[in-house]
């Protein structure tokens, strides 16, 4: 959080556009639809897990929510078809992860190639822009405002208030954060470990197709490509807010002001004139760099 | 209360448990003893319901059971683990409540955990042990002896029938050791039994009414602990005697 403060308040001293109304208000719907993702990538890293495959979950969702709009179907069933092929995926991941116990990287990796190419399948590798009647809805819900605020951007903050209550007060996030310490003696303890695993990769699938209907919303238009790479990115905010990819921590607002981090240092990069081909290796590195500062923290801890 | 009828208990090629027969009425204390490696353990989990064994039955009060950690628990066994099982991340308290979480209602209809009554719970029963454990510290940064004091406190919150302590002295200070071996006579004079693993021979001859020996999976003497001597027990612990 500090960070973020101190390097906006550089950023808007070094660049003039950047202190902009409308460019925080960019920044901020930008990292809103990454940030809602990162909530539930948080979830399942706390339990010792990854989930490699939100990017073409993403994909998946927003191309079978525009396809169906496109049918002419109003946005609640188009919602809903979204939602239900998120929500298979994560199933799918957490039945394979947490009941036959296969390892987290291999089976999303897997979902990830599977989810990308269903979208390419359904959408014949079209753009889909034509949202049918429902299509103002669409684009005010994803793409409109209020109170100044982009509405994806509102969604974010309600949701990060509710996923912080969850983890604190919740029987369930307390299983998650016990999973990710010592899955064993939590098994020992009763906990039903396998539900645990399943319920937080459904819920990082159905984030990321909220996310996703969300953003085909803002884009006015949808392509197969939708999220793609966007694992990297929420991956990424869940380690910078502090998500330990051991397992067994991690917080709302760390994945919220980890999603904020990247958008803005992204964005300042942008700005100050460096070519955008760089942000691959600035978001990958800051994965590696998140890490071995946990390594640093963890060794100091353990010396001390 | 317990009876286990000829359990085996095999690992691949290692057979850890040989047809063992066990008998525990209530309000017994019996001292486990063995070699590294004899099969203590194995035995503690199956009466847990980690493992299944693979031959013999397990009964409880006359009736056969196949027994989960959960429905273990339901039975009103509860088990201290030789590595104590618990969730470094996570404080005193929820360790102790793990799996059994108390909630609240928020509003009357919104299940919150109710953090303070947890906190209390565990302060008690801390209190209790003579610890000096505070529930809102995290185990990571526990000593081995509060870290003992947790497991215990989790194993006596639902007042069980019949305890599993694996080793529940060995990381601990003498005056704990006292206050465990307290705790156990305690559990006897309420009717809990209780089946208690350790090298130590002192505090098997102190709280136990019953030795049993267990020399490479096989149970070589179950015996009052008066009729007994810990220099038997020893000889049948590494073989000088065969049995007894
Ligand atoms: N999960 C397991 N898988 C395979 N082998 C096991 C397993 N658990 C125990 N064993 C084997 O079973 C045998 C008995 O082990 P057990 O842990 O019961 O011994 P123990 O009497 O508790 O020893 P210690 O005093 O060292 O705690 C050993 O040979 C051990 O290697
Ligand atoms: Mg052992």
């Amino acid at each position: 959080m500090l960070t973020v403060a101190a390097l906006a308040g550089v950023m808007s001293l070094v660049s003039a556009p950047f202190a902009s109304a409308d460019n925080i208000f960019n920044i901020s719907r930008n990292f809103a639809f990454i940030g809602l993702v990162a909530l539930g990538q948080t979830a399942v890293i706390a339990t010792g897990g990854i989930d490699l495959s939100v990017g073409s979950v993403m994909g998946l969702s927003g191309i079978v929510t525009g396809l169906v709009l496109g049918s002419g179907q109003p946005l609640v069933l188009a919602a809903a078809a979204g939602l239900g092929c998120a929500f298979l995926c994560g199933l799918t991941n957490g039945a394979l992860v947490g009941y036959l116990r296969l390892s987290p990287f291999v089976v999303t990796l897997g979902m990830l190639s599977v989810a990308r190419s269903l979208a390419l399948v359904v959408s014949n590798n079209k753009m889909i822009h034509d949202f049918g009647p429902d299509e103002r809805v669409v684009l005010a819900l994803g793409g409109g405002r209020f109170l100044g605020l982009a509405n994806p951007v509102w969604l974010l903050l309600v949701a990060a208030l509710c996923a912080a209550a969850w983890f604190r007060y919740s029987r369930l996030a307390r299983h998650v954060l016990a999973v990710g310490g010592n899955e064993n003696s939590t098994r020992l303890a009763g906990v039903p470990v396998a539900r645990v695993k399943l319920t937080v990769y459904v819920l990082s699938s159905l984030l990321a197709g909220v996310s996703a209907i969300l953003m085909i919303g803002w884009l006015g238009a949808v392509t197969n490509a939708l999220g793609q790479g966007y694992e990297l990115r929420v991956i990424a905010s869940a380690v910078i807010g502090g998500a330990n990819l051991m397992g067994g921590e991690g917080g709302a607002f760390g994945a919220v002001a980890g999603a904020a981090l990247i958008e803005l240092i992204r964005n300042s990069l942008l700005l100050l004139g460096v070519d955008p081909y760089w942000q691959g290796a600035f978001v990958g590195g800051s994965i590696i760099v998140a890490m071995l500062v946990e390594r640093v923290r963890r060794g100091s801890r353990t010396a001390g | 209360m317990l009876q286990l009828r000829s359990v085996g208990m095999q690992f691949g090629a290692v057979e850890a448990l040989h047809s063992v027969d066990l008998d525990l009425a209530p309000g017994e204390v019996a001292g486990l003893m063995g070699d590294n490696g004899a099969g203590k353990s194995t035995l503690l989990k199956i009466v847990a319901g980690n493992f299944a064994p693979t031959s013999g039955e397990v009964r409880l009060d006359e009736r056969a059971v196949e027994l989960t950690p959960l429905s273990a628990r339901e039975h009103g066994i509860e088990a201290v683990y030789q590595d104590l099982a618990l969730c470094d991340n996570l404080s005193a308290a929820a360790n102790v409540f793990l799996g059994r979480e108390l909630s609240r209602r928020l509003l009357g209809v919104l299940p919150v955990l109710d953090h303070a009554a947890m906190r209390r719970r565990s302060a008690e029963l801390f209190d209790e042990l003579g610890s000096d454990t505070r529930p809102d510290d995290l185990v990571r940064r526990m000593s081995g002896g509060q870290r003992q004091a947790v497991a215990i406190a989790r194993a006596r919150l639902s007042s069980p029938r019949l305890m599993l302590l694996d080793e529940p002295t060995a990381a601990i200070s003498v005056r704990q050791i006292a206050e465990v071996l307290e705790l156990i006579r305690g559990l006897r004079e309420r009717g809990v039994c209780v089946l208690l693993i350790s090298h130590r021979m002192s505090d098997v001859f102190a709280v136990a009414d019953r030795v049993v020996v267990l020399r490479r999976g096989r149970k070589v003497a179950d015996k009052a602990t008066t009729d007994s001597s810990p220099e038997e027990v020893t000889a049948l612990i590494t073989g000088a005697i065969e049995a007894a």
